[in-house]
């Protein structure tokens, strides 16, 4: 009898998965038909309003003309530095001031302060400071994920039930053998969910970040279209920008699937 | 691994404050290598700071602990850590055990004396509340340790598996003899497991009655001996 409850359930789950990419598949090509429709009867002028077809070709261009790729990599090159840099960092000091109380109340205001400073503000001081390239877009993007991520790590570790350090001491953990064995595995689920939350930050960023101090990349690649009018390029632009956002969120939440961290999504 | 009589665990005139409310007061305990104690008294009247003051997690006011062997607690629940499977967590306490051959026989003795061995590689939160507490009775053997400090390990379970552990509990013990300090609200688990049940006072906590129990273990909740110590305790207790 249970175990017949237990398929049930198994199907039911399997069932409504397909239900759910079915829905999401049917959901997009209700908005690309209003895409279709809106352009078709020409709403907006054909110059604002790039039709599915433009786009698709304009898509084409830019592959075989190589800027597309060209532009996909050097965003990808700088957000994954400068946010490879702010995790190293952000990290063990989030870890450090979870368990230092004093540290905690003095460094939190500032951390806030800069965290609440939107990372678009450095703009002039990145380009002054590091000319163009991929420097002020690292720099912009270490600025935009570090203050987060530390505090998130930091509220993490302040939470930890008591009950671990107890256990910890009981079973003589101390020093750095507490701090990789106790209180990182502790907060593991919370900061791969701080990365998570931080990389979409950081995704956002990069294209502001380009249209200002580069000379490729995505967000360059917008405003190299918008100066040609060319809405069609921006549109495919747009187009990959979201979708490579979406493809490595769903990559980074493959972390969540570690057995050593299932337990901070089931309870 | 350790000589088991040599352990000793003795308050002396302990007196312990939280502010301004005192809760334990010249209080006295002396507890014999070997033996199980039980702890019973109304809530708040000061078990869990004595238990706490015997593991050294906290310092008293005034008075004299001595603690000769290794301490471990286990806690009312969700003492495990959840990011080890079963077997890491039963490792804990022999971690540093240079040979892995021998640490992982042990780990393996330990769970097939809890009845865990086919859980080894499952997580605690894949476990029930009963396999949980027996996960860490595994733990708190493995090693050396000689002392084993209970914090109503068994009040978050339903009456039938708090009724199991118990039973776990005596078996295990049997096998692998330690020292005991066992602290719960529940009479009935005390008559049953008890070597001497303290009776304690409201608080400042006093010991207001001592019980000895001489009936052989296992014992069924339903024995005579049983039966008479439930009667006397809740006597002393006033109910």
């Amino acid at each position: 009898m249970w175990t017949n409850t237990r398929d049930y359930r198994i199907t039911m789950k399997k069932g409504s998965k397909l239900f759910n990419s079915i829905s999401s598949i049917l959901l997009l090509m209700v908005v690309l038909l209003a895409w279709y429709l809106i352009s078709a009867f020409e709403v907006f002028p054909a110059y604002a309003f790039p039709s599915p077809a433009s786009v698709f070709e304009a898509f084409k261009e830019e592959l075989t003309e190589g800027r597309l790729i060209n532009d996909i990599i050097a965003s990808l090159w700088r957000v994954g530095i400068g946010f490879v840099l702010s995790t190293i960092l952000a990290v063990p000091i989030g870890l450090w001031l979870g368990s230092h109380l004093n540290a905690r109340q003095a460094l939190v205001p500032m951390f806030n302060f800069f965290r609440f400073l939107s990372p678009l503000a450095w703009i002039p001081f990145a380009i002054l400071w590091f000319h163009i390239g991929d420097k002020p877009a690292i720099f912009l993007i270490f600025m935009a994920t570090f203050f987060p991520m530390v505090l998130a790590t930091m509220v993490a570790v302040a939470g930890i039930p008591s009950i671990y350090f107890r256990v910890a001491r009981d079973y003589n953990y101390k020093g750095i053998d507490l701090l990789t064995n106790v209180t990182f595995p502790a907060v593991l689920p919370q900061i791969i969910t701080a990365l998570r939350v931080s990389y979409g930050i950081a995704w956002v960023v990069i294209v502001a970040a380009e249209m200002v101090g580069c000379q490729d990349g995505l967000g360059y690649g917008i405003w190299e279209a918008r100066n040609g009018l060319r809405l069609d390029s921006a549109t495919c632009y747009m187009i990959v920008i979201g979708s490579l956002g979406m493809g490595i969120d769903r990559l980074m939440a493959q972390l969540t699937k570690l057995p050593g961290v299932r337990w901070g999504y089931e309870r | 691994m350790s000589d088991k009589s040599s352990t000793k665990l003795v308050l002396g005139n302990v007196s312990h404050s939280y502010g301004t409310v005192d809760v334990l007061h010249n209080f006295n305990l002396k507890v014999t290598p070997g033996e199980i104690v039980v702890l019973v008294g109304p809530s708040g009247c000061g078990k869990t700071t004595i238990l706490n003051l015997l593991s050294g997690y906290i310092q008293p006011s005034s008075g004299s602990i001595i603690r000769e062997g290794a301490i471990r607690t286990v806690y009312q629940q969700d003492g495990l850590f959840p990011w080890l499977t079963v077997s890491e967590n039963t490792g804990m306490g022999i971690r540093n055990v240079k040979d892995p051959v021998q640490r992982d026989r042990e780990i393996k003795e330990l769970l097939e004396l809890v009845h865990l061995e086919n859980f080894g590689d499952h997580y605690p939160h894949q476990l029930s509340g009963g396999m949980r507490q027996r996960a860490e009775l595994a733990r708190v053997l493995a090693g050396d340790s000689d002392i084993l400090l209970m914090d109503e390990p068994f009040s978050a379970l339903d009456y039938q598996a708090r009724l199991n552990m118990r039973e776990e509990l005596i078996r295990v013990l049997q096998k692998r003899p330690r020292t005991v300090v066992f602290v719960t609200h529940d009479i009935e688990e005390a008559a049953q497991l008890a070597d001497r049940v303290l009776v304690l006072s409201k608080r400042p906590a006093t010991v207001c009655y001592e019980l000895n129990i001489d009936a052989s273990h296992p014992r069924r909740v339903g024995d005579d001996k049983v039966v008479a110590a439930m009667r006397r305790i809740l006597k002393e207790l006033g109910l």
